[in-house]
């Protein structure tokens, strides 16, 4: 077995280590801190530690140590936690992930930032508890003379006090079925976590005393990364318990490990003395040590290939069902009852199965939530903000391939609210607002989308700056515009109206790349805001890419799926709504509102299709903000459709983002709404071009495109 | 058929022979490398796709895959392109890729042995010899040997992407 191929495995436990610990670092009040969140986040220090003391990378082992150390003193109540230490903290977490990201990448980290944060971490530890910290860490660190055992209790009696030996209680580790590499590996990976007493055995059951202070849980956390839980057996020595017949430790074990049955008065003194945190681990270790750690059978980690793989699967199958269904609907009356109950059963549970299916895609908004408490907290302190993060339906749940999509928009905007949103603290004061700004981040379903939205009580959007700001970088703008259109501007690329450019947001990129992206993944954004009472930003988003609501609609012998997210209305249009622009152009009025109308059969060339735009059936749609009318013969219905990739072994099609299979087993075409349009200017530029260079077949060919328009030709500009 | 036996038969262990899959596009036979060939299914639900050339037919739905057809008849400037119920798909995996190809009819599997197969002559201006890995001959029969994975994957094909296409 190769030690790389855990190399994966470690990185990204120690990435959730990491995240975990944040998490804590964050929620930490410095003045009570939680125990229970200190030995969380003392564990996650502890074990990636390990994990790097296992894989050999050393200065990530380095830096763990004595960041656990220092650690270790806090949840010992020996250092007393500051904001300062807590950003200290913070920081080396960084580190450790920088450190981390460079083990990844097969280079060495950073050596000078590592001498930096051990200084600082070295720093506190003299000034807080006005000693070494090293003293602390030798002990830890010691590799103990494994072959001479009974050295040990004299050793362990002269260790320096900070890790008491009361603390350190003895645990029997015992190896089940691993091969020597393995095992050494283990057994080394033991003495750094304390000192090996004595290891004895076979090769199926190998037994090792060890004498430690660290809790049986996060032994077998940090052995996991090299065996399987099933492999490990952990049992507490310490705990006055009458031990199964099989395993108990049998008196070869000398004098050096405290044999459980000669001095049960040690025992039960040492579990007394024993820290409260120990004592909570150690609890649970009852006659079955084999069971200490079951979290790690909560979930599995599987690549999202295979779960799309699944996915397809069931995509088959609904289409497969749905084709039976269709089939059997065909045959003749009620001579198969058997069959069509069986068809309404495989019908629901199909759907059901594509219910579950698609939920194992999705992931709670807490997994972006969660990176904002350290973005806000970060900023706040850099621009002299006092901010209170709220977040609301974290457990909202959410395509993990959008969720990853999602971030970087909404990191923008949260941004963006704190710099220019959220004011100073004597300007809150001075409006009679509370000093502290709230940020709220939301999410909720409705219907079949998510609505995020970041929601701050600061100033407000100032109408005129953004006007003023317009205006002056050439934007088309008028003060008649309704608040609605102006917040909208802010859209646009190169805007920005922070009066100074700050760091952290205000280069005028941005808003516009939001807008971008959050359309790219089929959702919109809109804004709404009051003066001096805040801003909302609302983002609303698809729940997944995989499954589309679709709206069939027909054009000669041919189907089409618009997406239903971008139709607004649909209506037959009239001869006095429509009118003829520049001769050929053909606008719809709807509400007056002037809409460029796009005849489907055109734009794709669809035979036998419905000529006369009065005769059709005007879908008003909307996509990348431009709004138009789409001509189709006929609407067919509403249906939700699995969406599948063209390109996989086709390439893009212009106006068509995907395809999908429908009832009958024909596949049908997804449009692309805005791409329809440029389709469609596209053949317009083409068409006119050609008309200029034979302009004598001029007259002859724009009369049938014009036919239905030309009672208003007045209308036309001349 | 009956020059099959010359082909295949007694001699089929030989490692140095190759075996092709023989199909007809109006009076001629062509012939390309079994490997390549994933399925033959009848021509049926085919999505017209718009915009494209002429010789693509569009898109089908093979078990849940977009395949996209295209009528090597059309592509070849055959004068006759009809769809029956004879009619025959070539599904063929060319690169990383699913396509299905429109012959009139396929009629065997042959192997071919080095010598059986000259080289394509430097001719004709709809099919370029890039696209010929040869010509067989069988007998009294020649057949185009097509490399159809060049043929697919070119530019002029249009199947796929020529810029972003990282397969």
């Amino acid at each position: 077995m190769d030690l790389s191929d855990f190399y994966a495995t470690f990185f990204e436990e120690a990435d959730e280590l990491l995240a975990d610990m944040e998490g804590h670092l964050l929620a930490l009040d410095p003045a009570a801190p939680d125990p229970e969140q200190l030995n969380a986040i003392f564990r996650a220090a502890h074990s990636i530690k390990g994990g790097a003391g296992t894989f050999g990378f050393d200065i990530l082992q380095r830096t763990t140590h004595i960041f656990e150390n220092l650690l270790d003193h806090t949840r010992q109540g020996e250092l007393a936690l500051r904001a300062e230490i807590i950003d200290t903290f913070l920081e080396t977490k960084d580190m450790l992930n920088d450190q981390l990201d460079a083990y990844r990448n097969g280079t060495a980290p950073d050596a000078e930032a590592y001498e930096r944060i051990c200084q600082t971490l070295q720093k506190i530890a003299e000034e807080e508890l006005g000693r070494q910290p090293e003293t602390a860490s030798d002990t830890a660190q010691q590799t103990l003379d494994t072959s001479a055992p009974d050295k040990v209790p004299q050793a362990a009696a002269d260790n320096d006090p900070c890790l008491t030996e009361s603390e350190a209680g003895l645990l029997l580790v015992t190896l089940v079925e691993l091969d020597d590499k393995d095992r050494d590996l283990l057994v080394e990976e033991l003495s750094q976590l304390g000192e090996v007493v004595e290891r004895r055995g076979s090769d199926q059951r190998h037994e090792v005393v060890l004498r430690s202070s660290v809790s049986a849980e996060d032994i077998e956390a940090v052995m996991c990364f090299i065996a399987s839980a099933d492999q490990i057996e952990i049992r507490d020595l310490t705990e006055p318990q009458s031990p199964p017949a099989d395993t108990s430790p049998t008196p070869e074990s000398g004098p050096a490990a405290t044999p459980p049955d000669t001095p049960p008065t040690a025992g039960t003194a040492t579990t007394a003395k024993a820290a409260p945190e120990l004592k909570a681990v150690a609890t649970p270790a009852s006659p079955r040590p084999g069971k200490v750690a079951p979290r790690e059978n909560s979930s599995i980690r599987v690549s999202v290939d295979k779960v799309d793989q699944i996915i397809n699967l069931v995509g088959e199958l609904i289409i497969t069902q749905s084709m039976l269904d269709q089939t059997v609907s065909e045959m003749e009356g009620n001579s198969h009852p058997g069959l069509l109950s069986g068809m309404s059963l495989l019908q629901r549970n199909a759907r059901d199965l594509q219910e579950a299916v698609m939920s194992v895609r999705m992931v709670p908004m807490d997994y972006v939530f969660s990176r904002f408490p350290r973005l806000v907290r970060d900023l706040a302190g850099k621009l002299g903000k006092q901010i209170e993060l709220v977040t609301e339906g974290e457990s909202t749940e959410l395509d993990k391939s959008l969720t990853e999509r999602i971030i970087d928009p909404l990191t923008h905007l949260v941004r963006n609210s704190l710099d220019h949103g959220i004011e100073l603290p004597g300007a809150r004061t001075a409006v009679g607002k509370p000093a502290t700004g709230r940020l709220t981040l939301s999410a909720q379903h409705q219907g079949g989308n998510i609505l995020i939205e970041v929601m701050d009580d600061g100033a407000g959007l100032n109408r005129e700056r953004i006007l003023a700001k317009a205006s002056e970088s050439g934007l088309n703008v008028s003060d008649a515009m309704s608040d609605e259109e102006v917040w909208q501007l802010i859209f646009a690329p190169g805007f920005s109206t922070a009066a100074e450019i700050s760091d952290v947001s205000g280069r005028g990129v941005g808003m516009d790349v939001v807008k971008r992206n959050i359309q790219a993944m089929g959702g919109h954004v809109e804004i709404l805001s009051r003066p001096g009472q805040g801003t909302t930003t609302r983002i609303v988003l698809p729940l997944t890419l995989a499954i589309l609501d679709g709206m069939s609609v027909k054009v000669g012998a041919e189907m089409f799926i618009l997406p239903l997210s971008a139709v607004i209305e649909s209506m037959q249009p009239t001869r006095q709504d429509l009118y003829t622009m520049a001769g050929d152009d053909l606008m719809l009025r709807v509400r007056e509102e002037y809409l460029p109308v796009v005849a489907l059969h055109e734009a794709l060339e669809v035979a036998n299709a419905c000529h006369q735009p009065t005769e059709s059936i005007a879908v008003i749609v909307q996509g990348e903000g431009r709004r138009y009318a789409l001509l189709v013969d006929d609407l067919v219905g509403q249906q939700q459709v699995v969406v599948k990739n063209l390109e996989t072994n086709y390439r893009r099609v212009p106006g068509v983002a995907a395809a999908t299979i429908l009832g009958d087993g024909s596949v049908a075409l997804i449009l692309d709404i805005a791409d329809l349009h440029r389709l469609h200017q596209r053949k317009r530029r083409d068409a006119c071009s050609a008309l200029t260079d034979s302009a004598t077949q001029l007259a002859p060919q724009s009369s049938h495109t014009t036919e239905a328009s030309t009672t208003t030709a007045e209308d036309m500009t001349p | 058929m009956t020059d099959l036996s010359q082909g295949s038969g007694p001699v089929a262990t030989d490692l140095n022979q190759s075996q092709f899959l023989i199909f007809s596009l109006g009076d001629e036979e062509y012939a390309i490398d079994i490997l390549k060939v994933q399925e033959i299914r009848g021509y049926e639900n085919v999505t017209r796709i718009a915009n494209a050339p002429e010789f693509i037919k569009g898109v089908t739905n093979l078990r849940g895959v977009i395949v996209p057809i295209v009528d090597l008849r059309l592509r070849f400037a055959l004068e006759n392109a009809e769809y029956n119920s004879q009619t025959v798909v070539i599904v063929v995996n060319v690169g990383q890729r699913v396509i299905g190809i429109v012959v009139d009819s396929v009629s065997d599997v042959m192997a071919l042995l080095p010598e059986q197969i000259k080289p394509a002559p430097e001719f004709g201006a709809t099919l370029s010899a890039d696209y010929l890995s040869g010509l067989g001959s069988v007998g009294d029969r020649m057949l185009v040997l097509v490399d159809i994975e060049r043929l697919l994957t070119s530019e002029e094909m249009a199947l796929m992407e020529q810029v972003s296409d990282g397969h």
